[in-house]
């Protein structure tokens, strides 16, 4: 769940009020928000470089606020305020308006074909006469990099840039070239490096170094020009210095080149809906053109409303309230869905902004509507649902067995699934390739290298882990081993086993042995050679003793 | 047992005296360490009132080694002064003497002897006394002889001062006879046998009293883990509200059923590697219901059931991908799968309880893998409202009463809801777990009836178990390294309690 960190007094300021602590975090409950953690700047570097660092760092108080995964338009101070204020009902839902240019031509930006074999999509805006503070600039970066980290997925699917745009002058270009080919000077460097040198260069950047591997192995690298042959950026890395834009930047170009067209378009959307309030006329967007190879032309940002139709009834009945169509749009249209009761009076109309694109089914409609009634105004109600219980047969035997081993005088142990290849094959004597073990592809430690295949390693690494207690031990487990399987859909199945050990300072095997008899006995197998259980020496090479061992734990049973 | 001929001696002491007597007094008198006497006292206590014995200490005095010395030898100062013969002894000679240096400070304080530094061949000690007292020598031969109470408590400390005389404490007994006083004594039984039932010897015999101090004999059993008690317990709540278990024994499961069966895009960061074990071998599921996974695809990378679709590109390749499963909710996607096969829908209630896996970050309270609790109902017409009751009456039988919930995110469920309870002790509210109704774009491309809704939700075994038996590490709960003693030591589960 990303967090969104917002200074308290602004928040109070732009919520028109201010809240205790206490108030605070049960509004942001009841929105489906979590009031994380209430600190500051001071604070956090004290916490993790020590109080001498923290020194006259400011200590303004910060919220920091759990932000639902989907809800793309609450990841900054202007999209919260909106969101809260609208649905306590201190404001309407403002209305985005996609603009043309006055008095000149929209922004043109051109993708070529070129950029098919590396980053395909383009999408472009333009924030018109737009004012800039401290805190909104500081915002403005500040979603572009949890933008980046969600929807994004770490500017895999979508990279944003940003740009000052009477520094440059369009139409732009967006195409990808050999890596040697590309030669700018890079934000906040002093001069002018080639793709291949940055990339060298940031492999030791603490930020930077992550996104270097979405591109690195291509043959050529995105990158965006002005008509002047300017670059403004070499997504998803780097944008270039040039086109910087700062505290008294007025126009505003955005960028956002992608994998993924549809995340794109919902990126540049959000970056757009959150700032154009602080343009000269609020609310609405320049558009930019975007011209395709094949000479295709779209206009962005699309700011598409869809309308959907649902019925009160289909609400009342999924949330299982009873409330009038009214009062259902009411409730809709504090969550930022303006919603209208049609003529019939069961229909309700309901208008999704481009700030939700979390919303894609009438379901999400009738969470907004359970949302803004309140969850815990539900009245909690009995299914009538008939059913007649049934355990898993296989669960029900361990279930009883565990109860007569532990009766048996044996104590239950309870170890990993996952363990390294040393603990299933070379201690136990075996060569891994005869294990028919599951392999791990990325572990982060030998501990989770495979899938057991055998019970005996995870006991005898709880003997291991327990000599100190007074002897003798005696543990058992009833689990599951993983192994590969090709008659499955998977290639792989579970087998439920049972494993005993003995251990003390003499070796006991009557114990083992009896344990094995008296199992038999509670599954009414008899002893003998035919239909009933006897035990041969196994040429088992487990390293000690290996004439007394047999393998106990290869009695595996099924639930039928 | 003390020596029995001790005891008996004791005994008859302490039968002759009529008020009582003092341990160490009968230690001194025997010639016999006082310890052997505490040892017969002792013994004699144990069977029964045969004598009474109270502690009590008393102080005395008694001398040091150099105290004793002096006693024998006299003071430091009076032998400096009678080893000085009359024409005197050069100063450097006498602080050779053992006694030398302390000697003769004492002496000069004392004005026994005088210093003649200016003397010929260097400074030389003369005696100035020809016969002289030597108090402190009989001050220490008065405490020597047990009669330090004829000196006066400044005098004493002077003494302890130059470490001759020392205060200790003695304790001892004094000893009177007991109501069942006896001069012999009779050996107590520790138990009943068969022999004395048989000859009635019984009836004669006196019983040492039972030790109901002490712990009795440890029973030698085996011990259930306590988290399998615990989801035992779990087990049991769902048996009990009609629930029925679903088979997940299956760790290894496809990227198709772990995730795009439950509409959970392809590019979701839980598919990511860090948060996710993939495997290497066997690396791809195959076999899939084929028109199921289009339907799948479509709803996925195009809509469609009343949705927008996430519109990307669905790629079968992840979806073959095979992983250690990150939710047993895979498995209730294989049930509700296979109930929308069935010719006629029929409402089903199921719940499961078994591993998952995380390829997390390790800390206190997150291993790579732990228990993953599962309730799913389905039948026509549920309602949220429905929802929050189950989870009411299921809480309820935790003995937990007081819940609320706040509306959450999750790929698969829409409503979502996080599950919150008052915990009393840390007075505040904690969650307990994930709920919601699965999404139309998970349901209806299984073939799901269009009315059917389908609830559900999940906790994990381990965090109520931690909170039940106190413990704070999650690694002294699960795994090899647990201390077994926690496990011998766990009571029964009771949750409601």
């Amino acid at each position: 769940m990303p967090t969104v960190s917002v200074k308290r007094d602004l928040l109070f300021h732009a919520l028109g009020r201010t809240y205790t602590d206490e108030e605070f975090d049960e509004l942001c409950f009841e929105f489906g928000l979590e009031l994380d953690e209430i600190t500051s700047e001071k604070d956090i570097i004290s916490r993790e470089q020590g109080d001498t660092k923290a020194e006259g760092a400011s200590d303004v108080i910060l919220y920091k606020i759990d932000v639902p995964a989907n809800r793309y338009d609450l990841l900054c101070l202007e999209g919260l305020v909106r969101g809260l204020q609208v649905f306590k009902q201190k404001m309407e839902a403002p209305r985005y308006r996609r603009v043309s240019p006055v008095s000149s031509e929209p922004q043109r930006l051109v993708i070529t074909e070129e950029t098919t074999a590396v980053r395909p999509h383009a999408v472009a805006a333009v924030l018109r006469n737009i004012t800039f503070t401290q805190e909104r600039y500081d915002s403005f970066i500040e979603l572009q990099e949890k933008l980046h980290q969600n929807v994004c997925r770490k500017r895999t699917l979508v990279a944003i840039g940003t740009h000052d745009l009477d520094t440059i002058s369009g139409p732009f270009t967006y195409t990808a070239k050999p890596p040697g080919d590309i030669r700018f000077k890079p934000l906040n460097q002093a001069k002018e490096y080639t793709a291949q040198e940055l990339m060298s260069l940031y492999k030791t950047d603490s930020h930077l170094r992550h996104y270097l591997h979405i591109i690195e192995d291509k043959p050529v690298y995105p990158v965006i020009y002005d008509s002047n042959g300017i670059v403004l950026s070499m997504p998803p890395i780097i944008n270039g210095d040039h086109s910087k834009i700062s505290l008294n930047t007025k126009n505003v170009f955005i960028e956002c080149t992608a994998t993924d067209l549809t995340k794109a378009k919902i990126v540049l959307d959000m970056m757009v809906t959150m700032f154009c309030e602080y343009c000269e006329e609020p609310f609405t967007v320049e558009e930019t053109e975007v011209v395709y190879p094949d000479g295709r032309t779209c206009q962005y940002p699309e700011l598409a409303y869809r309308k959907e139709t649902l019925s009160a009834d289909f609400i009342n009945r999924k949330v299982g309230i009873s409330e009038s169509t009214e009062h259902i749009a009411q409730l809709l249209t504090k969550m930022c869905l303006r919603s209208e009761v049609m003529s019939d009076g069961e229909q309700i109309e309901v208008e999704i902004p481009p700030t939700r694109s979390d919303v894609i089914h009438a379901c999400d409609i009738m969470e907004d509507a359970a949302m803004a009634y309140g969850f815990n105004n539900i009245p909690r109600t009995t299914p009538r649902t008939y059913t007649v219980a049934n355990q898993l047969p296989l669960n029900k035997l361990s279930e009883l067995l565990r109860q007569d081993l532990a009766a048996a005088g044996f104590t239950e142990a309870l170890t990993f699934a996952l363990c390294s290849q040393e603990d299933i094959a070379d201690k136990l004597l075996k060569n891994i390739s005869e294990t028919r073990a599951c392999h791990i592809s990325n572990p982060k430690t030998a501990e989770f290298q495979v899938a057991r295949t055998t019970l005996l390693s995870g006991l005898l690494k709880t003997v291991a882990a327990n000599r100190k207690m007074p002897l003798p031990l005696r543990l058992f487990e009833i689990s599951d081993v993983v192994l590969k399987d090709e008659t499955k859909d998977v290639g792989a199945r579970n087998n439920r086993r049972l494993c005993a050990v003995y251990y003390n300072k003499s070796p006991g095997f009557e114990v083992i042995h009896g344990l094995m008899d008296r199992v038999m006995q509670l599954l009414e197998v008899k002893p003998g050679q035919g239909n009933g259980y006897h035990i041969q020496a196994a040429d088992g090479k487990t390293a000690w003793e290996p004439s007394q061992w047999f393998k106990l734990d290869s009695v595996s049973f099924n639930g039928n | 047992m003390a020596d029995t001929g001790l005891v008996e001696t004791l005994l008859q002491r302490v039968e002759k005296v009529d008020g009582g007597l003092d341990s160490q007094d009968v230690a001194t008198s025997l010639g016999v360490d006082h310890q052997a006497i505490v040892g017969a006292v002792k013994s004699l206590q144990a069977l029964g009132d045969v004598i009474s014995a109270e502690q009590r200490s008393s102080k005395h005095w008694e001398l040091t080694g150099e105290g004793c010395e002096i006693a024998e030898q006299g003071s430091h100062e009076a032998r400096v002064v009678s080893s000085i013969p009359k024409e005197g002894m050069p100063q450097s000679q006498l602080m050779k003497l053992a006694f030398g240096k302390v000697g003769f400070s004492k002496a000069m304080s004392n004005k026994w002897i005088r210093l003649d530094k200016g003397h010929e061949g260097g400074p030389r000690i003369f005696k100035t006394v020809e016969r002289l007292e030597d108090l402190v020598r009989d001050k220490l031969l008065l405490v020597q002889k047990g009669q330090a109470s004829q000196l006066e408590e400044k005098e004493k400390n002077e003494l302890k001062k130059r470490k001759l005389l020392s205060e200790v404490t003695v304790k001892s007994y004094w000893i009177t006879k007991g109501s069942c006083f006896s001069t012999t004594i009779t050996k107590q039984e520790t138990e009943l046998t068969p022999e004395m039932i048989a000859s009635g010897s019984w009836k004669e015999k006196k019983f040492k009293p039972y030790n109901f101090e002490a712990m009795g004999v440890a029973p030698d059993c085996g011990h259930l883990h306590p988290l399998m008690k615990v989801r035992t317990q779990f087990r049991q709540i769902f048996l009990e509200m009609g629930f029925t278990e679903m088979p997940t024994n299956n760790f290894i499961e496809s990227s198709f059923w772990n995730f795009d069966s439950l509409f959970q895009p392809q590019q979701h960061p839980a598919r990511d590697q860090h948060d996710t074990f993939f495997l290497s071998d066997p690396a791809q599921a195959h076999e899939f219901p084929q028109d199921y996974l289009e339907r799948v695809r479509k709803v996925h990378s195009e809509g469609g059931f009343g949705s927008q679709g996430y519109k990307y590109d669905w790629k079968i390749e992840e979806a073959q991908k095979n992983i250690l499963r990150t939710h047993t909710t895979a498995v209730s996607a294989r049930m509700l799968y296979k109930l929308a096969q069935q010719e006629k829908f029929t409402p089903v209630k199921y719940f499961s309880i078994d591993r998952v896996f995380r390829n997390e970050t390790l800390d206190a309270t997150h291993l790579a893998e732990f228990h993953q609790i599962e309730g799913v109902v389905a039948d026509y017409g549920l309602t949220l409202g429905d929802l929050m009751g189950i989870l009411h009456q299921f809480f309820n039988k935790l003995g937990i009463t007081k819940l609320r919930f706040k509306p959450a995110y999750n790929p698969y469920t829409e409503p979502s809801m996080e599950v919150f309870s008052y915990h009393e002790g840390l007075k505040k509210w904690v969650e307990l777990g994930n709920s919601g109704v699965f999404r139309p774009e998970m349901l209806l491309p299984m073939g799901l009836p269009e009315g059917v809704t389908v609830i559900a939700w999940g906790l994990s075994l381990e965090r109520p178990t931690m909170i039940k038996y106190g413990i704070n590490n999650i690694r002294e709960l699960v795994g090899h390294k647990v201390n077994l003693q926690m496990v011998y030591d766990s009571p029964v589960c009771r949750l409601d309690s």
